[in-house]
């Protein structure tokens, strides 16, 4: 080999990677601070004294049948939390994606009475939509325990309302999506708004609502599981109190649970969903 | 579909789930009449009531501030660490370490994703304390989940010429990867880390409920005593930082979009 091939950095791009990752460091360093970033608090004799003894519970999972039968009925009051939300939702939703819509607007196809009263009105409702998903379900969920008090109704009014606000958008969308031929000849015909949906637009968008609110109560049943964390039922809550009882057993077994509970709605979901289309 | 005919599938669907939905409300057995009810209604606007005005003095404005700016630290630093953890585990994932440890990889990625962020955020708590320490760790667990499985796709699907021709002309396998695929896959990498990123301030936002730093905790404290003018700030605080983080990324995608079309 030449001498001058021997001699050549064995890195080109050396000084151009230390560079990046130089640069990267500096910039991460008060994100180091701000969050208060130390291996070194897993170590100490107190915390690993108490991680010990909760990961030395783990094994075995509790299987008392007292602790099964509270373990199946927080499964089913999450089922049940997502259903009913769900159901809320729906009914939520349906009526503000319908009165935002301009497809079935009767001030769009000409002149109507106070046309431009509808359209004003329009514009709150569409801020409402957004508000109601933009605040994540945990944090409704922890808004409407201290509202409505402990227990699966928040987690069914948070439900209801994140979910309406996201179900409202899409609705809008598939409405708009959609041929909004017929629902226009029955407008232009003298139809009222509820005749246009129901004959014009319903069984058009039907199929593609439906999917999409089945994909919506498989998502709900994962979220309804994680708002029990802030007190909102279910097994969530459940999972939480377990936790800070150190009982490692019982987690586990919660744990196993949830995630058959995870793979059930999914399986259902993917069901509904090849059935409709 | 012929025109005309009458798609009952749909109906049933919402027909079962319409029964569904009875029987839940009759199982929660909660009073759901009074709860939807004109009394709750109304002790409902008045606890919305509450929040209002915001709490604007600037000694607070300057905390919640800080909080959001903990929240964004406890993201990218969680995303980060995720996403150095899952470049490592994504090699033996991805079959390059062996056919053997393929399998107990991909198993431990999909434990990692599928225990939820909250629930790794109380075993973090437990194991760092309280603080945004915790929440960072919770983050990055989860996290390295997803990412480690996405790389390990990536990793899989890579053309293996340009790594081979390396090891072909006598480089090590080390320096082969470093130079014959990571800038292959980088790209792939980066995209899904910062995909993932943004998802994460949401979360970050919310893992404080358990003690995880940042905002979320400052609203679960400020709600717990009360003190709901606070709350309001910090809530419009969070929306005020999705919002952002949410424009900012559109507008960064169309950004690269067309520059790389």
């Amino acid at each position: 080999m030449q001498v001058g091939v021997a001699a050549a950095p064995r890195d080109p791009a050396l000084p151009a990677r230390v560079a990046l990752v130089a640069v990267g460091l500096l910039l991460l360093w008060p994100a180091l601070e701000l969050t208060e970033f130390d291996p070194r608090k897993l170590f100490e004799p107190s915390s690993l004294q108490v991680m010990g003894r909760f990961l030395g519970t783990f094994f075995p999972p509790a299987l008392g049948q007292e602790f099964l039968g509270l373990v199946l009925r927080s499964a089913l009051e999450t089922l049940a939390l997502a259903t009913a939300g769900m159901a809320l939702a729906v009914g939520l939703a349906l009526p503000l994606a319908l009165a935002v819509s301009d497809s079935l607007s009767i001030s769009r196809i000409g002149p109507a009475p106070h046309a431009w009263l509808r359209r004003v009105l329009r514009a709150p409702l569409r801020f409402l939509l957004i508000v109601m998903r933009s605040i994540p379900e945990i944090v409704w969920a922890l808004l409407f325990v201290r509202a409505v008090g402990l227990g699966p109704a928040a987690g069914v009014l948070a439900i209801a309302i994140n979910y309406a606000g996201m179900l409202g958008k899409v609705y809008f969308e598939i409405f708009e999506a959609g041929d909004t031929r017929p629902a226009r000849a029955i407008l232009e015909t003298g139809g009222g708004r509820l005749h246009a949906f129901f004959y014009g637009v319903l069984p058009v968008a039907l199929p593609e609502l439906v999917s999409y609110s089945v994909y919506r109560w498989e998502c709900a049943i994962r979220a309804s599981v994680v708002m029990g964390f802030v007190g909102a039922g279910g097994l969530g809550q459940q999972m939480e109190l377990s936790m800070r009882m150190l009982e490692g057993g019982e987690v586990v077994t919660m744990l196993i649970v949830f995630f058959a509970l995870v793979l059930l709605a999914d399986a259902i979901s993917a069901l509904l969903r090849k059935v409709l289309t | 579909m012929t025109v005309g005919a009458f798609v009952w599938r749909p109906w049933a669907v919402l027909g079962g789930f319409a029964l569904a939905a009875g029987a839940s409300f009759a199982y929660l057995a909660a009073d759901f009449g009074t709860l939807l009810g004109l009394e709750s209604a109304r002790q409902m606007a008045q606890f919305a009531l509450g929040f209002v005005p915001p709490d604007t003095s600037p000694e607070f404005l300057g905390r919640a501030l800080t909080g959001a700016a903990e929240t964004l630290a406890i993201s990218a630093l969680g995303t980060l660490l995720a996403a150095l953890a899952g470049a490592f585990l994504a090699l033996p994932a991805s079959g390059r370490w062996g056919r053997w440890l393929r399998a107990p990889a991909r198993l431990v990625l999909n434990v990692l994703r599928s225990i939820p962020e909250l629930v790794w955020a109380v075993f973090m708590v437990l194991a760092a304390g309280l603080g945004p320490f915790a929440g960072c760790l919770a983050l990055a667990v989860h996290t390295a989940g997803v990412l480690g499985r996405l790389f390990a796709e990536t990793l899989e699907n890579t053309p293996p010429e340009p790594a081979a021709a390396l090891r072909d002309a006598g480089s090590g396998a080390t320096l082969a990867f470093f130079y014959g695929t990571l800038p292959v896959v980088m790209p792939q990498f980066t995209s899904y880390a910062l995909y993932r990123w943004e998802y994460n301030i949401r979360m970050a936002a919310v893992l404080g409920f358990v003690g995880a730093g940042g905002l979320g905790q400052m609203l679960y404290v400020s709600l717990s005593v009360f003190k709901t003018h606070e709350a309001a700030t910090l809530l419009i605080a969070m929306i005020a930082m999705v919002s952002v983080v949410d424009l900012l990324s559109a507008w960064l995608r169309r950004f690269l979009g067309r520059s790389g079309a």
